[in-house]
């Protein structure tokens, strides 16, 4: 069986080929027209390969549109928000993994039952509630109702309850009681876990884009994702290769830490499904 | 640790075991104080309101005025509700069976002995386009669509077909937003079936092939029914997400031509934010919620017993 190449081997190549490219025919796409001269953004019969090798364009989204701002609005909301959640989610997964304390157990259903609740659910009430305190088209609309998630406690807590609980009973003779244990042992051991919740909620919060549409009105506190759909309307078809000038840097961050984190993100992207 | 040992050591330090408990208990409730915090405030609260204010008419500027169920009962007779239910419930059902063919289709043949490379370039091209936005997906795919200059048109015209109206003609705008959201996520079934048959033990092959079953009546006779839980769980988180969705339609045709890609998300956003009838808005999330919860229920209870666990 080894060794020989069968006829059902090489239609499978081919489907998987054939797919393959009609995935990556947009990006390429993308790449290409990003690199062309704008007003002949749209050439048929299309040209694949980035022929005028414009660069121009990269120079120019950042001088025509407040594309600096809006990258540094995302990295803002986005570092904020990555942060916010492993501090708060590894502290109660550390909690609900190894602490003893009344009522644990109806506390992490109930919490758990809560990665079910759709956004759309919460959306008018927080959106009244940032309005309330007067957030409305500030950033801090965006990060407060964003610090803390069900989500990524259950995924701190499978990785924590993995760690020996004979280090922290060392740690607890040596005298350390559980925020020393947790800082010294908990959180090190725990970091491919904290890794793979700051890879996922960097990929989706760099992305968002409901929230933001709904908080946000001004051009200066845009992220990236709204950004660049109001810039597409703004500028046109005769600008499209800029657009997507700006649409490839948005991209940028993302695919890097894809091609760079593949397996952890794409396991972290199984684990998402059950949140819903 | 023994209570034994605990105790001795607790003793040696001069604490009492019971006031390390407490110590325990106290750092833990600390711990998950701040998630606790944003629970209540982000999903808790929110949750309750949304459903009370559903009973009210209410446009942020003026008081609340309560009017039972009558923002229920307009929704039956609102055709604006109705046909985005319409379109997001078959949306979100044409979507998962594609993603589920093709992702099944796809997970069988990556399975085969391929070389290493070739199947880690297979894996990032089926993968990329779940880590980037949809905003990007939506941008990029409208121009890909366009009707006049678009490559899709091109390429189909080279077929003689077209050309095709992808986004400006009612009857097509939807089937270009399914195509759409399929390039996007099909990858997320592909994850979960590649997961899935890795689990599927390879001597059932083996036993089914000097049986003299073919690589067909393998497929329907041993994958399948193997992979049916793992086929049902992408099937309802599929629906469950795609009930929601927004982003795409939004990008590509703001829910036009007329209402032809109007989905319910979209009814609520444009009530919701767009007149600020929040009563009303609270109120279709409110059955979308219902929806999906049930969705969610059946998963735990029916998953068990509707399909086959190996």
């Amino acid at each position: 069986m080894t060794g020989r190449i069968r006829p059902s081997d090489v239609l499978a190549v081919l489907l998987l080929t054939a797919f393959s490219v009609l995935v990556l025919m947009p990006f390429v796409f993308m790449i290409s027209t990003s690199l062309r001269i704008p007003r002949e953004s749209f050439t048929l019969p299309p040209k694949w390969l980035p022929t005028d090798f414009r660069v121009q364009n990269y120079r120019d989204v950042f001088d025509l549109v407040p594309m600096g701002t809006y990258v540094v609005n995302s990295i803002k909301v986005t570092a904020a928000i990555v942060l916010g959640q492993v501090v708060t989610a590894s502290l109660a997964a550390y909690a609900f993994a190894r602490l003893r304390f009344p009522g644990k157990d109806l506390l992490f259903f109930l919490l758990m039952s809560a990665m079910m609740v759709p956004l759309l659910v919460t959306i008018i009430p927080v959106f009244v509630l940032v309005r309330t305190l007067g957030l409305v088209d500030t950033h801090a609309s965006l990060i407060l109702p964003a610090l803390t998630t069900p989500f990524g406690v259950f995924l701190l807590r499978q990785f924590f309850l993995t760690i020996p609980r004979e280090l922290e009973e060392a740690a607890f003779i040596d005298g350390a009681g559980p925020w020393r244990t947790f800082a010294s042992v908990v959180a090190p051991l725990g970091a491919p876990g904290i890794v793979v919740l700051t890879i996922l909620a960097f990929n989706g919060y760099w992305n968002e884009f409901f929230r933001p549409l709904i908080f946000l009105n001004s051009a200066e506190q845009y992220t990236l994702p709204i950004g660049l759909v109001s810039l597409r309307g703004y500028m046109g078809t005769n600008s499209v290769a800029v657009v997507l000038a700006g649409v490839t840097i948005a991209m940028l961050p993302v695919v890097l830490v894809f091609v760079v984190a593949q397996r952890r993100l794409v396991e972290g992207i199984a684990l998402t499904g059950i949140k819903g | 640790m023994t209570e034994q040992q605990l105790a001795h050591t607790s003793r040696a330090r001069g604490t009492t075991l019971r006031s390390l408990r407490v110590r325990e208990a106290v750092a833990g409730y600390l711990f998950v104080l701040p998630t606790l915090v944003g629970f209540l405030a982000f999903t808790v609260g929110p949750m309750l309101f949304s459903f009370g204010i559903s009973l009210f008419e209410w446009e942020v500027l003026t008081p609340p005025r309560f009017v039972g169920t009558a923002n229920y009962a307009f929704m039956l007779r609102n055709e604006r509700f109705l046909n985005g239910f319409r379109n997001t419930l078959l949306f979100a059902l044409v979507v998962v069976a594609v993603n589920v063919a093709i992702s099944l289709l796809l997970a069988v043949a990556i399975q085969r002995r391929l070389p290493t490379l070739l199947r880690a370039y297979y894996r990032t091209a089926f993968f990329l386009p779940l880590v980037i936005s949809t905003a990007s997906v939506a941008i990029v795919l409208s121009f890909v669509f366009n009707r006049e200059f678009g490559i899709a048109n091109y390429y189909l015209g080279l077929l003689g077909i077209g050309p095709i109206p992808w986004l400006t003609s009612s009857s097509w705008a939807m089937t270009t937003v399914v195509i759409a959201t399929v390039w996007k996520s099909f990858g997320f079934d592909l994850i979960v079936f590649v997961a899935g048959l890795q689990s599927v033990p390879r001597h059932l092959y083996d036993a089914a092939a000097i049986d003299g079953a073919n690589g067909w009546q393998q497929f329907w006779r041993i994958t399948l029914p193997l992979l049916s839980p793992t086929i049902f769980f992408a099937t309802v988180v599929g629906v469950i997400g795609n009930l929601q969705v927004f982003d795409q339609a939004y990008i590509l045709t703001k829910g036009g031509p007329g209402d032809a890609t109007r989905t319910v998300v979209m009814v609520i956003y444009d009530d919701a934010f767009g007149t600020l009838r929040m009563g009303y808005g609270s109120a279709i999330a409110a059955v979308l919620f219902v929806l999906i919860m049930t969705l969610t229920l059946a998963q735990f209870a029916l998953g068990r017993r509707l399909v086959h666990y190996g």
